[in-house]
């Protein structure tokens, strides 16, 4: 395949997700906070991004199928894994996490580049839980 | 239940955008678009798989900097100072729990529920159902 579509394409592929997050209004923690408030005044909007993603992320998906690995260096997608106490653990403290911060991965990396003094030190804490289980050599593979 | 009459359209646009992105990331790479993984990639590992990882996290850094200057309504304010134990504690648990979920609201919110994958749907409901109960603290206490 042509060598530059995947760079070019990773970027676009970036560019637009981030583009998607600001226009979702993940970047406003107080939605984050309003849409986990179930038992407050519930703030359904986050509900519409995912609303939006997901069926077209499915489309795609299905409109790529068999041809979605364009590139040799592909990593195998779906290897069957079972719901184990390690993905229920980590759910649980990125849930509590992101109902204190208000912030997801993503946005946080968005957070970062529109506003860096602010968003400086919540970005390190977040790279310092990411790294945190490699030291202990429990490496996660790649998708999820 | 709050909802303005035009914030609704304006997140399933986002979302159709997210949708696109994914879809072209996996066209061009064959990978799923998990941002904590790729972010973790990009900072931790060293390797000749690197490169789609770094031009995607490049693309979100650049929409922030567009953002931030022609868009600033889209960013709100976080909920406690940068340096506040809040934040910091909390963005920690955000990537270590993203870590060991392997995966965090992209990889397994879009793109997992996407595919129907079992671990998600754990992943999703878990997410929300610890974050709910977080809130729910936070607003009594206060």
């Amino acid at each position: 395949m042509n060598m530059r579509i995947q760079p070019v394409g990773s970027f676009a592929a970036g560019l637009l997700f981030g583009m998607g997050l600001m226009f979702g209004g993940m970047l406003d923690p107080e939605r984050i906070i309003g849409f986990l408030s179930f038992a407050g005044t519930w703030d359904p909007t986050l509900a519409f991004v995912m609303g939006g993603a997901i069926p077209v992320h499915a489309l795609g998906r299905f409109l790529l199928r068999g041809r979605a690995v364009l590139c040799s260096d592909a990593q195998p997608q779906t290897a069957p894994r079972k719901v184990d106490a390690r993905l229920v653990l980590g759910s649980m403290l990125f849930g509590a996490g992101w109902g204190l911060s208000g912030y997801c991965p993503g946005p946080m990396i968005v957070a970062l580049s529109a506003g860096p003094w602010l968003a400086l030190a919540p970005f390190i804490a977040l790279l310092a839980g990411l790294a945190l289980p490699l030291l202990f050599g429990r490496a996660p593979r790649p998708s999820a | 239940m709050i909802i303005e009459p035009t914030a609704w359209l304006q997140a399933l646009f986002g979302g159709i955008l997210i949708g696109i992105a994914a879809t072209l990331y996996l066209a061009v790479t064959g990978r799923v678009a998990g941002i904590s993984g790729l972010l973790r990639a990009v900072v931790f590992e060293r390797g000749p798989r690197l490169g789609p990882p770094l031009f995607f996290v490049s693309g979100l850094l650049v929409a922030g900097m567009l953002g931030g200057l022609l868009m600033p309504e889209f960013f709100g304010v976080a909920p406690a100072a940068p340096l506040s134990p809040r934040m910091l504690g909390g963005l920690f648990l955000v990537g270590l729990g993203a870590t060991l979920a392997n995966g965090c609201t992209s990889g397994h919110g879009i793109c997992g529920l996407s595919r129907l994958s079992k671990r998600s749907f754990v992943a999703i409901a878990v997410f929300m159902l610890t974050g709910a109960l977080v809130v729910a603290v936070l607003a009594a206490l206060v």
